[in-house]
């Protein structure tokens, strides 16, 4: 329904390379979110550096999606699903960003733990990993919900992003053991709490993305919506 | 049921007109003929009382033969004839036996190609209202300025009444005539494709225009302009082939149609 068939078939490429750009964008931060989890646990201070260096990369995509998006809107003026798409591209890229942005932040945390040395024997704690695998997952799920603009497959990602919620306050008690039972572990364990904030928002920018793709699927806001609502929304087709 | 949800209030502003609008004029079962030809069939639809509401479609879709069924202006051709029912205020228009220039002057009518009388400015709004009521020359200078000022001509032309319409730009003659219209008070007015031959400048003075206008009358506007049926509409139909495809709220049809035709039609996917 949302590229394909315009009259005017330049509408018609310019729209199918946002939404490849998009997509673009989303790939580039997932494989930096996994780099900067791949340097956290291996504590490898040169992996950690590339995931820091390609957010520069997320940036110029996100300045050229949001030129392109200006550019639709200043000369198509799109309606209806063409509008929805472009206005959830619009805040989609910049939840991606902040995607990039967390991996930059954890990729800069495992340089601080490493320069204090005593800090990596948390970075293999079994809550932390589990919850940036399942943070990896929706965020994968998420851009594979807008490439199909697929409603349903993104309202399993609202409601499972209630669980890494629930993960990070679990990693947070375990943190503050560590820190009660050894002071000596403060500073490392404040860093470690900063990769495992970093990787709950980057379940939360995933969530996003899905209601994002929930409004241009079915033209209905989500973001403030009960899962019973949402649920409602996509079945209506 | 998605009462909390955003799309059903998007655009506070026109979601909360759009909620008791009482209904000016009431269309059903509307069909209309040219000879055999059928073009109107079975439409339905509700004209609401102070709003705006916007006919969009391709053309021969039957915006255009709509209005003229509104103010009888299908009259003028034997061989066309309409059925069914436009009820305004308690009365079938197709049937009425009111005086076809009565019902025109409640229901006023701008066209594509402004088109002023031969006459001074003065002249081409007091003619109308001599039609219909006789008043003394200082009514009438009296009449004349409000129909002007309302319709935001008078600072242009207070100082040369006597000029011949015809001398003014395109878009104040378009604009002349909007006065011409509403100088003999009517309910309704509508408006067909009324900025086509404008600039962009007149044409945004007749939205603006028709804006004000709705405070005090019912608006139907018929435009091949998309994206005007979108600044100006409280509500918009669609329609095709003579058919009512789909009629609701501006903000709805523009970014959540519900008919598959709707939003082909107003993304440009048509053809």
């Amino acid at each position: 329904m949302i590229t394909g068939e315009h009259t005017l078939q330049k509408y018609d490429v310019e729209l199918e390379q946002i939404r490849s750009r998009v997509l673009q964008m989303g790939g580039l931060v997932e494989s930096q979110f996994k780099l900067a989890m791949e340097a956290f646990e291996a504590a490898d201070t040169a992996k950690a550096t590339a995931a820091v260096e390609s957010d520069r990369r997320v940036n110029e995509l996100q300045l050229e999606l949001d030129r392109m998006v200006n550019h639709l809107i200043a000369r198509r003026q799109p309606t209806a699903g063409d509008l929805r798409l472009v206005m959830g591209v619009a805040k989609g890229i910049n939840d991606l960003e902040r995607i990039g942005d967390e991996s930059a932040k954890i990729g800069r945390a495992c340089k601080w733990l490493s320069e204090k040395g005593s800090g990596f024997r948390m970075n293999r704690i079994p809550d932390l990993h589990q919850t940036a695998e399942i943070a990896a997952r929706l965020l994968h799920r998420s851009l594979d919900a807008f490439a199909r603009l697929d409603g349903q497959a993104a309202a399993a990602i609202i409601r499972d992003d209630a669980g890494i919620d629930d993960r990070f306050r679990a990693t947070l008690r375990q943190l503050v053991t560590y820190m009660m039972e050894d002071p000596r572990s403060i500073s490392a364990a404040i860093d470690t709490i900063w990769v495992a904030k970093a990787i709950e928002r980057v379940g939360d920018h995933a969530k996003n993305i899905a209601e994002h793709v929930i409004f241009i699927a079915h033209g209905t806001d989500v973001r403030h919506a009960s899962l019973e609502d949402v649920d409602r929304v996509v079945s209506q087709g | 049921m998605e009462v909390t949800l955003r799309s059903e209030s998007t655009g506070g502003a026109t979601a909360a007109a759009a909620a008791p609008a009482r209904s000016k004029m009431t269309i059903r079962g509307l069909d209309f003929y040219y000879g055999k030809f059928h073009a109107l069939k079975n439409v339905n639809l509700d004209v609401a009382e102070k709003k705006v509401t916007a006919f969009i479609g391709p053309s021969g879709c039957g915006k255009s033969t709509l209005l003229r069924v509104f103010n009888r202006m299908f009259e003028l051709y034997p061989e066309q004839r309409a059925e069914g029912e436009v009820m305004m205020d308690g009365d079938n228009l197709i049937r009425s036996k009111q005086d076809v220039a009565l019902i025109r002057a409640r229901i006023g009518m701008v066209f594509q190609k402004p088109t002023p009388f031969p006459m001074t400015i003065y002249e081409n709004i007091a003619f109308g209202v001599r039609l219909f009521e006789s008043m003394n020359k200082a009514q009438m200078d009296e009449r004349v300025e409000w129909a002007l000022r309302k319709a935001a001509l008078w600072n242009e032309v207070k100082d040369k009444l006597g000029q011949a319409g015809t001398s003014l730009s395109g878009g104040q003659q378009q604009r002349l005539c909007i006065a011409r219209t509403i100088a003999v008070k009517p309910d309704v007015i509508l408006f067909d494709e009324p900025c086509s031959a404008l600039d962009p400048i007149s044409t945004a003075k007749i939205e603006e225009l028709i804006d004000e206008l709705k405070q005090d009358y019912t608006v139907a506007i018929v435009t091949h302009n998309m994206q005007q049926a979108a600044r100006v509409s409280d509500y918009t139909a669609y329609m095709y082939l003579g058919e009512l495809v789909e009629f609701g709220d501006t903000d709805q049809i523009f970014i959540k149609p519900k008919k598959k035709e709707t939003e082909d039609y107003i993304t440009g996917r048509f053809g």
